[in-house]
Parts: structure tokens; sequence; C-alpha cells
């Protein structure tokens, strides 16, 4: 199985995120995901920038793949996902079906996880598009993925999300913003203050959710470093790492162990928050169960 | 200018017949079943009823639409193409589809059969519509409740597809069909469950004078003696972000875009659309009614239109939260 390191999915300041793929670069993912998936506001860096760090990436033998913006809504966005889809030099993941039109029939794409491929003719279709990897969607167990590998077509990759705050819903509304009382057109990026995010808890205290701009995640981490012989059998190409403000290269290490059959540091210290796994085995999301 | 025409819900045939009664152009429904977005216990049409509902709607010279816009998952499209066969042979006006597997299966097994896209299907661009339209012939697009109304205007310019938005009803903050913060919680969500908090996983606990309301031991929100206690919908409770406690997420109001008539016509909007299957038949009478009364006075006199107090009280009355919002219309909200 490959690792690969999934977009940073917080807006973090242009050093953190030089400093952080400079890092990466050296570490043990096969494939990085690159570029802004959540906000068209956040700018730290710029296509360009992110296409230079591309390269940069794909001479120390990282494969790139650009990640283009979940929410599309407006003509500036539609720019931005046509030149993302045109640059001509890096597979593209497409998060929703704006830029599947931009690429089907033209290049090999990336199925994202934020496309609903829930069963097996939409996985099909997909593949017929010029898909070669498609994104299990967060929330499917082990036993809808069993039924995907049964009939996956050939030439299609799949690719789990197996570690990191999961992102579980998209809005137009800036959460970050409304929290700090600011209107969206003048949110003053008051989101690079949340490196991992904004924590929501519930009035009796337990961690719930993670804002982050127009994006909701769990306040838990998804963890399936106990299922990698389970992802094995099932045939996953790649497993995802979502990257967190701190100890990613650490998280990457252990993984890089654990798919090479070796024990791999604990998880334990370097997660931001407890585990959950509950998708996984077709319960909530948020519970978490230990492997037998 | 286009006058829209109204779509009306029908959890069952007593709203289904009250909604034609009142002037609904279309009336929409769902099987008994997890085929559709409102799979409610005691709720949506089994074939006779749907049979018996068609027949009726079709005498008044109303149309009927079928909602089959979950996503079946692995091996399990058939039982969701049964569902587009039952409508096909039926003679159902048009099915609204999620899933683009679906899509294809009616596409190319019932060339005849009218297809819409719906919320679910997380369309809030012109190229994601296009495309659709491009590789299944859609007929007609639901947008999202997440877009302004100058986005509106760019989508329905930039498409041949007819398009239809939300105008009333319960509220989702987020993106259709984007959204997994039900299963997270519960395991059940509306892409996969056709749910959203659903009732089974709800508790009401009474501590003193307080009231917690739990989604599967999550506390949604907690309220004090005399305050209102809405459904625990689990995006319109209060939460903790920073030592503040307020409404994080979404206030419990519902979206009413009544005053928004007139540019949604100049737009081109194709339809309106009232949310609330899984609402009483008293609902659907009252907001059919005025909704009907406010296009019908739009199309007489447009430069005259304004919202009648009494139809603004009669929508008030039926609102979910008692309070009213433009939602993403309206910039600000955002």
């Amino acid at each position: 199985m490959k690792l690969s390191l999934g977009p940073v999915l917080y807006y973090w300041t242009r050093e953190a995120l030089l400093e952080f793929y400079a890092k990466v670069a050296g570490s043990g993912v096969d494939i990085v995901y690159l570029g802004e998936v959540v906000c068209s506001r956040r700018h730290n860096l710029r296509l360009d920038d992110w296409l230079d760090l591309a390269r940069d990436l794909g001479a120390s033998g990282k494969q790139v793949v650009l990640s283009s913006q979940a929410l599309i809504e407006s003509e500036s966005d539609l720019k931005a996902l046509r030149r993302i889809a045109a640059n001509g030099e890096f597979t593209v993941e497409a998060n929703e079906m704006g830029a599947v039109r931009l690429l089907a029939g033209r290049v090999p794409f990336v199925a994202g996880p934020h496309l609903n491929i829930y069963n097996n003719e939409t996985l099909a279709w997909f593949a017929e598009l010029g898909a070669t990897r498609f994104v299990l969607p967060l929330e499917l167990s082990r036993d809808v993925l069993r039924e995907l590998q049964s009939a996956r077509p050939a030439g299609v990759e799949t690719e789990v999300f197996a570690y990191g705050r999961m992102p579980l819903a998209f809005s137009a509304r800036c959460f970050t913003a409304r929290h700090h009382d600011l209107p969206k057109d003048d949110c003053q990026f008051r989101c690079l203050d949340d490196p991992d995010g904004l924590a929501l808890q519930t009035r009796d205290k337990a961690a719930f959710l993670t804002l982050n701009g127009l994006q909701t995640q769990s306040a838990l981490v998804y963890d399936l470093s106990d299922a990698i012989a389970e992802l094995r059998d099932l045939k996953v190409d790649v497993l995802r790492l979502s990257p967190q403000s701190r100890d990613t290269i650490a998280i990457i290490e252990s993984f890089h162990e654990r798919c090479a059959g070796r024990p791999g540091a604990s998880l334990e210290g370097l997660r931001v928050a407890p585990p959950c796994n509950g998708y996984w085995y077709g319960v909530p999301g948020m519970e978490y169960r230990v492997p037998a | 200018m286009s006058i829209p025409e109204l779509v009306c819900p029908a959890g069952n045939l007593p709203s289904l017949k009250t909604a034609v009664d009142n002037g609904a152009d279309w009336v929409y429904m769902g099987l008994k079943d997890e085929t559709n977005a409102r799979n409610f216990a005691g709720l949506n049409f089994d074939a006779a009823g749907a049979r018996e509902g068609l027949r009726y709607a079709h005498a008044a010279g109303a149309k009927m639409l079928l909602a089959i816009n979950t996503f079946p998952q692995g091996h399990a499209a058939p039982r969701w193409q049964r569902a587009i066969d039952g409508a096909a042979d039926l003679g159902i006006d048009a099915v609204i589809l999620a899933d683009a597997g679906l899509m294809r299966y009616a596409a190319e097994r019932h060339p005849q059969l009218r297809l819409h896209l719906s919320v679910q299907t997380s369309a809030t661009n012109y190229e994601a519509i296009n495309f659709y339209h491009e590789r299944f012939g859609i007929s007609r697009a639901v947008l999202p409740r997440v877009l302004s109304l100058a986005q509106v205007a760019d989508v329905v310019k930039n498409t041949p597809v007819p398009i239809e938005v939300f105008g009333f009803g319960s509220l989702c903050v987020m993106v259709e069909g984007r959204c997994a913060l039900s299963s997270y919680v519960t395991g059940e969500s509306p892409n996969t469950r056709g749910v959203c908090s659903p009732a089974k996983a709800v508790r009401w606990e009474k501590h003193g004078d307080t009231l917690d309301a739990r989604l599967n031991g999550i506390l949604i929100d907690r309220f004090a003696a005399g305050e209102n206690a809405g459904y625990p919908t689990l995006c319109k409770g209060r939460f903790e972000v920073e030592d503040e406690t307020y409404y994080a997420i979404e206030e419990p109001s519902s979206l009413n875009a009544m005053e928004l008539l007139p540019e949604l016509a100049q737009i081109g909007i194709a339809a309106i659309k009232i949310e609330g299957r899984q609402r009483s038949p008293a609902y659907v009478a009252a907001v059919t009614r005025i909704w009907r009364a406010a296009i019908d006075a739009y199309a007489q006199n447009p430069a005259r239109f304004s919202v009648q107090a009494d139809w603004g009280n009669g929508l008030a009355r039926v609102a979910e939260g008692q309070q009213h919002t433009l939602g993403a219309y309206h910039r600000k909200w955002k």
C-alpha cells in the first residue's frame, strides 16, 4: 500500500506551509495532494506557488496531485478551477462535479472524497470519465468498501482516508468568521489563529466538532492505523493521512512502518485529539472500537 | 421574466391532495423506504398511494415528482433502480435523482422519463449542472441552499437547464449532499439513510428546571425553564466555542424567501420549492395557499408586488423555530 498526504485543510502561514512541505519531501509518503480545498479567500500560497512546490516535491520523488476546491460558488471560483484543471503538468483531484466536467475525457484525474461515489455503478461511470483513483467517501464502512472492491473497474486505484480529523460538512457560511462576529467578506483571516481548527464542544464539555472556516470537521481524529492488515486484504492501494500542525511527519513514519509490517510508533501522543473509527465498522463515526 | 412554478411537499395522500387543492403546480413525494431523503416512520407512499396521488394530481392539472434522492451503497443500486422503473411504469411526471449511477440508469432505460437534479447532488455551479445536462439530459436542477441571489443569477444565465430554488421551509446550513454530521453522531445521514438527526437517536432528559436534548448521547441543546425546546437537529443546537455558548452553526430558524419573489422571477427561476414532506397536511395547506396567492399576485402586477401582512403571519405560524431568515440569498448570512 502507498501512503498519501492529503491537502492541508487549515489556513497556515506561508512560512509554515513551506517549512512543512520541505519536511514532507524527505518523508515516507508516496503521494502528496496540494492546494486549497476549503476557502477561496485563503491566499498565502497562490496557484503558481503551489505549482513551484509541486515541482520541488516531484523532484524529491513524490507523486503530486493538485486538489481542487470542494465548494464552487462563484465565477471567480470557476476561473481558479479552470486554471488548475488546465495546468497540463500535474494530475488533479476533482472534489465537485464542475471540476469533473473540466477534466472528463481530457486527462486522467483523481475522484476526491466529496464526489459521493457510494456504489459500483457510480464508480464504473467515473472510471469511464477518466478517474484513475477514487477516494472512498468518509462515511462508508469496510463492508461497503468490500462490495466496491469486488467490482472495481480495471485501472482504478482505491484510496481510503485513514488518519486525521474528518471533513464532515461544507457550508457557504464561514463558522470561524461567525464566531468572531465578522462578515465572511471581511473575515480578517482569523482562521490563521487556529492551525488545527477551532474546537467546538457541547455544553457538558464533550469534544464534538472542529470549525475550520466553511468546513466542519470531527473533533476526534479518525485513525485506521489498527486496520492496516484489513485494508491490505481489501486491496486498498493508498492510505490518506490528513495533515495537522504538529507531528505529521512522525505520524507518516508510524504508518510507513506499519504498512511494512513492522509495529510502528504509537500514535497516542501524536494525535491532536482522541481517536475514532466508527465509520469503518459501520457504526456512528464518532465511536471508537478497540480492535479485537 | 417568467412566473415560477410552485413545487410543494407531500408526505402522505392527505398532504398531496391539499397541496393540489391549494394550487401547487407540482407535488413531490417519496416511497416508504430509504430511497428518499425523508425516510421517516409513518411517512411516504406505497405503490397504491402513489397511483392514487398521481390520479388526483393529474385530474387537477398538477404534476407529480418522485424523489429518489439518496445514494445506494455498494451493490444496493438495483433496489433504487426498481423505484425508478416503478416511477416510469406509473407515469410519474419526473424523478428527482442525486446519484450519478442512477441518473445514467434512468437515462438509458427510460429515456422518456424526465430527470430533475436533486439538491442532494450538491451542484452549486453551472459547470456541474451543464455536465449532468450533457450526460443525462436533466430537465431541471434544484440548487443547494448556499448561493447568494447574484450567484443564483449567474447560474441561470450560464445553463440551458431550468433552475429550481428553495423558497420556504427548514434550512440546511450545510451544502446538501455534502454533510455527514448526522452519520458521525448517529450512524445515519441524508446520503446513506435519508435522515438527519433521526428521532430514534433523540433523548430528552429533565434535570430540575433544565431540559437536555441529546442525540445519541451528544448534548445538542440545554433549555432553561420557559425556553421553547425545539427538535435537536444537530447543527441547530447551542455549543461552546472558546468559552462562548451560542448557536455556533445555525439558529433554529427556517427559510422564507417570499420577499425575494420579484428578484427570483426576474432572474428567470423556473420553480420555487417548498420544503417539508415531514410536516403536517395543515402546514402544506397553509404554505401552498399563501405562496400560490403571492405568485399569482406577482404575475398579475409585478410592479406592485409586496408581501401581504396576512401572508407573512400565516407563514410565521408554521415556521420551524418561529424565526425566519433569507438564508444564503442574503450575502450577510454567510
